[in-house]
């Protein structure tokens, strides 16, 4: 981990609070991310991790508060406006498009990307041809970072979890994100597949400097491998630190041991 | 046999680097080395390939790579691997290769046995394991990493790029052009070319130490019995410190001149082999056993209409498939119709979807290949074949010659080979092509290599009739009966176990005055067969005491006898009782080892009440054993098993 910098804040939350009717899903948080970081957001079952997380990318709007990318507000964030700002995210329930091929998948994250216009894509002729080619390039290059050579051209929906996982994942990177957003990108595998989505998610952070925020169910992984840790409970921050910080939180210990307060 | 004849002046083309640099010369625009990168198929034509050897040998040469050193590699087929070994060669330093999957602690013996001082490892991984026994192994003193990702914090000065050391070695040879042609004047055929180390299973592994000489004899001698030429394309996907690997990807493809291809990963190998299409090719039986399994289970997917065309015309290549490859008379014309429509129907395509169209001669080694499966790819037109060879070998001792293939045997002695079979059995080898010694190990060089320089194989063996030479067992296992005919029990296992109803079988004989065998039944395929008769079992030892599954097992014996007496060799040996077990041999309980060989002598040990059984002549016999259970339990299970005598057959002569 030697030789890692983080750089300014690139992004700010200020007094989030959201709720849905009566439900009070996130109450007041405040937390920032460092360029380059890793930062996890951990917490029990309905702390409001994906909330959160939704909130940060614009597919919920927080009653209040205020969220700050590279310094411009963004109170109303809406999905668009994430996805050009460069926030990509991958989803705790994978949404990818089943019957289409792992290559296909992952060129879709490239549709941002994309200037031709749907005529000329569809004849697929002149710029369009070229910018495809060169899209195609950029995509292989991923399909070799995450080693998923061997299911290129198999339909998704064929595939084990984990490798799914993996996809959509590349999807993800596909868009060169400034910022990477996972949730919960080791639910339900086994112990080698989480090993081999740890080394990936460093490889990202570490390879092409992009910042990820990342929920969390397993302690041990986010531990070993964030540089700082945001504790979500019932809607409220308890805690906010570096992993041995957050171990060291009486308050963390309660909410996960499940001690009476 | 082309390449060395055609050297331009004076120079002979004896060592590996001169083949290259004459190939560079003499068809530097063909390709030589392709891999598939980033989805696409990358090519490096001879010139190409010889431009980059010598800046890896100038980068070398740099960091202080002399003559004589060894230069270990390890990783996956890459082409800059396989150039690196070149470029070692160049400099009159020997290559390496090493196992990319050994564990670290394996890597240190070899790293200092071989006095091993540069590396050049293939990624990350790699260089991880070494810096981990780097303390061990105090004579390595650079590594260099051909993958350079995630490399980036590394800061130990002794751990360098591959480009950045190609980058160096091209800015040398532009200053210094004469420095390499000077090098490669200097080498000589009897220098050591390779080292491959062997893989040990008997004690220490041994670095087997080959000349340029005796590795570009064998690749001549197969490049000339096949007639290959520099169109072939080739695979290369085996590891590359195995000398099978060594031999058809480097020896062959540099005196044949002809194109090597690395697949893009580990796992994309059957995709790859069908995008290249392959005109030689060479795996292991279980390679071709899976292929077929995945064919054989696609068609059961298939339509009705495909299906019932791809089994009649599979019965047609079954019958006469074989012997039209042969180009054997005797064959109808209507099956030659009949065979030709299949060939449009079905073998063709079935050829292509297993990436075999182009096949002109493909190889099998290292295991015994079961005779159906053998059958089936010669039936639908791949000129699948046999070779015999150790590393000591290169790999390259018989060969199944055209038209002359026999399942069972390893073909005839390669050209400029003699093997003669010594009293006690034991195949012994002399040519060109046996090693030069064993690394540091004059005693153990001694022990294989007799005054006359016959090479001791270890195997035991025996000519057929034809002059095809048999390989039957190891020979510290063969043992012999009563009467004195000689008993391969590996020889009589094999072709129990090619029945799919068999699973494991164990023969015991020596100093008996007949052969008897314990089974192991197959609990899928005889499960399987049960269901289909209607046929209620409760578990293992249940099924195998059923009364059809004996007389089921009693035929498969009965055929390996009669298949036996066609062979006056061991004819004597066919089985008069065999019992089935009443429990699957288990690694666990130490009855194989964990690559799951019979461990005899243990076996013979435990069931000895059941082998006295088997020479009383009784017709059932109560056990009871201890198993151990996959948690660590253990439990006993008890049985009567009955044994049942098998009918023998009379010798078959043939006429003189």
């Amino acid at each position: 981990m030697s030789g890692r910098k983080f750089g300014e804040v690139i992004l700010d939350l200020k007094n989030i609070s959201l709720s849905f009717g009566g439900v009070k899903a996130l109450q007041d948080i405040s937390f920032n991310v460092l360029e380059h970081e890793i930062r996890a957001i951990i917490g029990p079952n309905g702390a409001g991790k994906s909330s959160m997380l939704n909130v940060i990318n614009g597919v919920y709007r927080p009653q209040q508060g205020d969220i700050i990318l590279r310094g411009e507000h963004h109170a109303n964030m809406d999905s668009y406006g994430a996805a050009t700002a460069g926030l990509a995210r991958t989803f705790q329930n994978i949404a990818l498009f089943k019957g289409m091929s792992v290559l296909d998948n992952i060129m879709t994250g490239r549709n941002l990307k994309m200037k031709a216009n749907m005529l000329q894509q569809a004849i697929w002729f002149g710029p369009a041809m070229r910018e495809e080619l060169e899209h195609r390039a950029k995509v292989e290059e991923i399909i070799d970072f995450l080693e998923i050579q061997h299911i290129r051209k198999t339909p998704v929906g064929r595939l084990p979890y984990g490798l799914q996982k993996r996809v959509d994942l590349a999807r993800a990177l596909a868009m060169e994100p400034q910022i990477l957003l996972l949730d919960e990108p080791m639910a339900g595998m086994n112990v080698e597949e989480k090993q081999d989505m740890c080394r990936f998610i460093l490889d990202v952070n570490d390879q092409f400097g992009t910042t990820i925020v990342l929920i969390e169910h397993d302690m041990g992984v986010v531990m070993d491998i964030s540089d700082r840790v945001v504790v979500l409970d019932y809607g409220k921050k308890i805690g906010d630190g570096t992993p041995d910080e957050v171990r060291a939180n009486p308050e963390v210990i309660s909410a996960y041991l499940g001690a009476s307060h | 046999m082309t390449a060395t004849q055609s050297g331009r002046g004076s120079a002979p083309l004896d060592t590996f680097p001169r083949l290259l640099l004459n190939h560079a010369a003499m068809r530097g625009d063909r390709p030589a080395t392709r891999e598939k990168y980033l989805g696409i198929w990358q090519t490096w034509s001879w010139s190409q390939v010889a431009e980059e050897v010598r800046a890896i040998a100038c980068g070398l040469a740099e960091l202080g790579f002399k003559r004589g050193d060894n230069l270990a590699i390890i990783g996956d087929n890459r082409p800059r691997l396989y150039w690196s070994m070149c470029a070692a060669q160049m400099l009159g330093g020997v290559p390496v290769p090493m196992y990319q999957d050994a564990v670290a602690a394996e890597m240190a013996f070899v790293l200092t046995d071989g006095a091993i001082r540069f590396a050049i490892v293939e990624d990350q991984e790699q260089v991880d394991k070494l810096l981990e026994i780097k303390e061990q192994c105090p004579d390595l003193a650079h590594i260099l990493y051909d993958d350079a990702r995630g490399m980036r914090h590394y800061t130990e000065t002794w751990l360098q790029g591959l480009d950045e050391v190609i980058a160096m070695g091209k800015v040398h040879d532009k200053n210094q052009p004469d420095f390499i042609p000077a090098e490669v004047a200097r080498g000589r055929t009897e220098d050591v070319a390779v080292m491959l180390y062997t893989s040990g299973t008997t004690g220490k592994p041994k670095g087997v130490c080959q000349t340029h000489e005796t590795f570009i004899a064998a690749a001549q001698s197969g490049v000339g019995f096949d007639r290959l030429t520099e169109q072939e394309d080739m695979l290369s996907y085996l590891p590359m410190a195995w000398v099978g690997d060594h031999l058809f990807s480097y020896a062959q493809a540099l005196v044949a001149g002809f194109t090597i291809n690395c697949p893009e990963s580990g796992d994309t190998v059957m995709t790859d082999l069908r995008e290249i299409g392959p005109t030689y090719y060479f795996a292991p039986p279980r390679v071709f056993e899976n292929l077929l399994t995945t064919v054989m289970i696609r068609m059961e997917d298939a339509g009705a209409l495909k299906r019932s065309m791809f089994h009649y015309f599979m019965a047609v290549a079954k019958r006469c498939g074989s012997d039209i490859l042969d180009r054997k008379p005797g064959v109808s014309s209507s099956d030659r119709l009949l065979y030709a429509l299949g060939d449009l129907l079905i073998y063709g395509p079935l050829r292509n979807v297993l990436g075999m169209s182009r096949i002109r001669v493909a190889y099998t080694a290292g295991a015994a290949i079961g005779p159906d499966l053998f059958r089936f790819y010669r039936s639908i037109g791949v000129n699948l074949k046999q070779l015999y060879g150790a590393t000591e070998t290169c790999a390259a001792v018989c060969l199944q010659p055209d038209r002359e293939i026999k399942f069972d045997s390893v073909g005839k002695p390669a050209p400029g080979v003699e093997v003669k079979i010594s009293d006690g059995g034991e195949v012994l080898v002399r040519g060109k092509l046996l090693l030069k010694e064993y690394y540091k190990r004059p005693d153990a060089t001694a022990e294989v290599i007799d005054a006359e320089g016959w090479f001791h194989t270890g195997d035991a063996g025996f000519f057929d009739e034809d002059g095809h030479l048999k390989i039957i067992d190891r020979a510290k296992d063969v043992g012999k009966l009563a009467r004195g005919a000689i008993f391969a029990p590996n020889y009589i296992e094999n072709k129990l176990k090619f029945f799919p109803h068999i699973k494991e079988a164990v023969c015991f004989g020596h100093d008996r005055d007949m052969v008897c065998a314990f089974v192991n039944i197959d609990m899928g395929a005889v499960g399987n067969w049960a269901e289909r008769r209607g046929l209620p079992y409760s578990g293992y030892t249940d099924l195998a005491a059923k009364p059809e599954v004996l007389d089921l097992i009693r035929e498969c014996v009965e055929q390996v006898n009669a298949d036996l007496s066609h062979d006056a060799m061991v004819a004597e040996t066919q089985i008069h009782r065999f019992l089935v077990l009443h429990k699957e041999l288990d690694p666990d309980d130490d009855e194989l080892t964990r690559t799951r060989k019979v461990r005899r002598g243990f076996v013979a040990e435990k069931y000895a009440v059941l082998i006295d059984a088997l020479y009383s002549g009784k017709s059932s016999q109560f056990i009871e054993t201890q198993v151990k259970f996959e948690d660590g339990r253990t439990g006993k299970v008890s049985a009567d098993l009955s044994i049942l005598d098998v009918k023998t057959f009379p010798v078959i002569k043939k006429a003189a």
